[in-house]
């Protein structure tokens, strides 16, 4: 055991290591463009959390992020690369928004409904890839992206077709819900049951993954079905059951984005929140607990960079720039230190 | 061991977070310093106005001309503008127009311009939100007291549009003008009243131009509309106008008009003619959009915005800012004055010599009044009424079109 303290040391060193030099990156990109690096920070900072608005914003764009994140994280662990998240989260947006034009029951009834139907539609989606991974052999990878396609067309054809405003075929969007299907908000955006949902997804998750015997499988199957299969585990129940955690929680928040966020249905309802989600479980090394504070930091770039635009002339796209050179910085140095690791275990067992 | 893995984190996301809230407070003090100091400047110079773009700020198109515009108001008055590009649900998911519109007001615009009929819902919840904020939201009508979507109570939120039926009559006319298979393509965005109302007037004008210069029969000009879906390409969610102004020249069309706030059409029609084809295009919205191809552009209807946002910058600084409704024609003394005219035309190089004397009479028949053609009568495409024999279009009809006209090709509405 001794060898491994050194690994663990070295795998938070290179945390820092690519914290440091994403945004050292980001900052020569800065200067380049012919803006402070300084001032662009600020203005990420300030941009995200700087008012009482925009820190609501934040909030309710991490909320979908985390919900996503904390579905990958069982996925991940359970060895399965689920690209099709996105298309869980469209079809988790699709049934909720069903509910809000359809149902008819007082804003908690319509909330409560909504919610177990997104809940539904992802799972659905979700269990439909596992099965096709498990049963028809296609991997997650092709079978998840084949579904995001569909539910995309989906979504494009609910917009422009029957769920179309009067007189109208734009893939803009629906019109809004009715105010009673709307999440309840304090002040202007802060849904406080959309926060609560992140919470519990996080919470439930990690308790998932660190205190039960289901959580131990599914790492085990993750670690190596084959191995797995032999101790005795029913390693395709464990991966159904991961594909259907993994894409109830993106059903959720494909919700969120519905009846908390956008209050109508547009085709680019999942916000890309599915493959951002990937990013931020990578950068948490896929643990539970990192991913509130990742997705945290994620969204204040995402949400800050707008005002890069606004207030500096930047192309905001350099959000987009600094989140993925912090996971390929992120994943080079752990790959590097993981091969120092390597070879310092050698040198120690010797 | 992963306590102080994860304790590392904080730790550095902590010290970034110190040192960015640091330089916040040095930065903050510095602005309100230099706003102080222009205090004693001009109104003009004082006045800050948000202009919110739908696609990017050099597209060459819509969201281009609202952004010159807002340039011209910074020369004309000194204001200062803060613009975001890009504003939609596809670029942008995490900034709903809502937010955006709050944001520019906290940053102490005066003013916003919201520019695109997609801004609908977060124009009309913006300006509720910021009562005391005078607010554009150009091709809009909640402030048409005689509109189907009037809003009594929204006393800060006006509309500016352009009568583009004109531009794109002219528009329809050079196309008939230069065609050699006698097929005109439309590349139409989304289907609402305003897509509408264009693609007839575009239909219209070729088939005045058709019969009246030419002396051909009106049934022999095939006249296809196509709709991509938004008024940009979105991959995956739109068609792609690429492989739609493509499928137009494959099916024998050979002038594709742009009803899209990008030039798609255009470059195709270049490449194509690069390769040796005689095809044409028109492309829309912005004066300088016969750039991207000149040798095959017959010309571009565009959109002058300056003038009105002028106007109501000017009546904000005075304090005389209400909510209306304006749909501004071109200045038919000069269509091309930039200081007076909301709508104009500009020849391309593609558009002969013969074909520009005809649109030349085109256009001061329009501009004379001799050459109405929202006249009866007119039929929608499904054989309905649309205007009785003799019968003039009044705004109404116009604004509010029903349907595409008896004679097009194209879907009026969704299936």
């Amino acid at each position: 055991m001794t060898h491994r303290r050194p690994v663990l040391h070295f795998r938070a060193g290179s945390r820092l290591i690519a914290v440091a030099l994403a945004l050292g990156f980001t900052s020569l990109l800065v200067a380049v463009a012919g803006a402070s690096p300084i001032e662009t920070f600020r203005l990420l900072w300030d941009g995200s959390l700087g008012t009482g608005d925009k820190f609501a914003n934040t909030v309710m764009t991490w909320v979908p992020l985390v919900l996503a994140s904390a579905g990958l994280v069982i996925t991940f662990s359970a060895g399965l690369w689920n690209i099709g998240v996105e298309g869980q989260i469209v079809m988790g947006a699709i049934a909720a928004s069903w509910v809000a034009r359809e149902v008819d029951l007082g804003t908690a009834g319509i909330i409560t409904l909504a919610i177990l139907a997104g809940l539904a539609g992802g799972l659905l989606w979700g269990l439909l890839a596992g099965a096709l991974r498990v049963y028809g052999r296609v991997n997650e990878i092709f079978g998840g992206l084949g579904l995001d396609f569909v539910a995309t067309g989906l979504v494009v054809y609910l917009v422009i077709g029957p769920w179309k405003r009067a007189g109208i075929a734009s893939t803009s969007g629906t019109d809004p819900f009715p105010r009673e299907a709307w999440l309840p908000t304090i002040g202007n955006k802060l849904a406080p049951i959309a926060v609560i949902l992140a919470v519990l997804a996080v919470v439930g998750v990690y308790a998932l993954m660190r205190g039960t015997y289901f959580g131990l499988r599914l790492k085990a199957v993750g670690a190596n079905a084959t191995s797995a299969f032999i101790i005795g585990i029913r390693t395709h129940r464990y991966l159904l059951a991961a594909m259907a955690i993994g894409g109830a929680l993106a059903g959720v928040a494909g919700t969120v984005q519905v009846i908390g966020f956008q209050h109508k249905l547009v085709p680019a309802i999942s916000g890309g929140y599915g493959f951002l989600g990937i990013l931020v479980v990578l950068l948490a090394a896929y643990r539970a607990a990192f991913i509130a504070p990742i997705a945290f930091f994620f969204v204040m770039i995402s949400v800050g960079s707008s005002q890069l635009s606004l207030r500096l002339g930047l192309d905001s796209s350099i959000g987009g720039v600094i989140q993925g050179t912090l996971v390929l910085v992120a994943v080079l140095v752990g790959g590097w230190q993981a091969q120092r690791a390597r070879h310092g275990a050698v040198a120690v067992e010797d | 061991m992963r306590g102080r893995a994860l304790l590392r984190l904080v730790v550095v996301l902590s010290v970034f977070a110190l040192v960015a809230a640091a330089c916040g407070d040095d930065d903050a003090t510095t602005t309100t310093g230099a706003a102080a100091t222009t205090t004693t400047a001009a109104a003009g110079e004082d006045l800050v106005f948000g202009m919110i773009l739908v696609g990017p700020q050099n597209d060459h198109g819509w969201s281009q001309a609202h952004y010159e515009a807002g340039q011209y108001l910074e020369q004309q008055l000194g204001a200062t503008m803060i613009v975001l590009d890009r504003v939609n649900p596809a670029d942008r998911p995490e900034t709903p127009v809502e937010q955006v519109i709050d944001d520019m007001v906290a940053q102490g615009a005066q003013l916003v311009f919201a520019t695109s009929d997609d801004m609908k819902d977060g124009a009309l919840l913006g300006a509720e939100r910021n009562p005391e904020v005078p607010m554009i939201w150009s091709s809009g009508d909640n402030a048409w007291v005689d509109g189907k979507d009037y809003r009594a109570d929204l006393a800060n939120l006006g509309n500016v549009m352009g009568r583009m039926e004109y531009g794109k009559m002219i528009a329809g006319c050079a196309a008939a003008l230069t065609t050699e298979t006698g097929k005109i393509g439309y590349l139409g965005p989304l289907i609402n009243d305003e897509t509408r109302r264009l693609a007839n007037s575009v239909f219209l004008g070729a088939r005045y131009c058709w019969e009246n210069y030419l002396g051909n029969d009106p049934a022999d000009l095939e006249f296809s509309v196509n709709w991509i879906g938004f008024w940009f390409n979105i991959p995956g969610v739109t068609l792609d106008p690429t492989v739609v102004a493509n499928d137009f020249f494959d099916s024998g069309v050979d002038v594709i008009i742009s009803g899209i706030d990008t030039t798609e059409g255009l470059v195709v029609a270049g490449q194509r003619a690069a390769g040796g084809e005689t095809v044409w295009a028109v492309p829309y919205d912005f004066e300088g959009a016969c750039e991207e191809a000149p040798e095959v552009c017959l010309g571009v209807p565009y959109f002058n915005w300056g003038p009105r946002y002028l106007e109501v910058a000017q009546s904000v600084i005075d304090g005389t800012f209400t909510a209306d409704f304006q749909w501004l024609g071109p200045d038919w003394d000069d269509i091309n004055n930039p200081e007076t005219s909301s709508v104009g035309w500009l020849n391309g190089d593609g558009l002969g010599a013969d074909a520009a004397t005809d649109l030349e009479t085109f256009i001061a028949g329009l501009a004379d009044g001799s050459i109405n053609l929202y006249v009866g009568p007119l039929n929608y495409q499904d054989g309905s009424v649309f205007l009785a024999d003799g019968e003039v279009a009044t705004d109404f009809q116009i604004w509010y079109t029903e349907q595409l006209l008896e004679g097009m090709i194209g879907a009026s509405s969704a299936g």
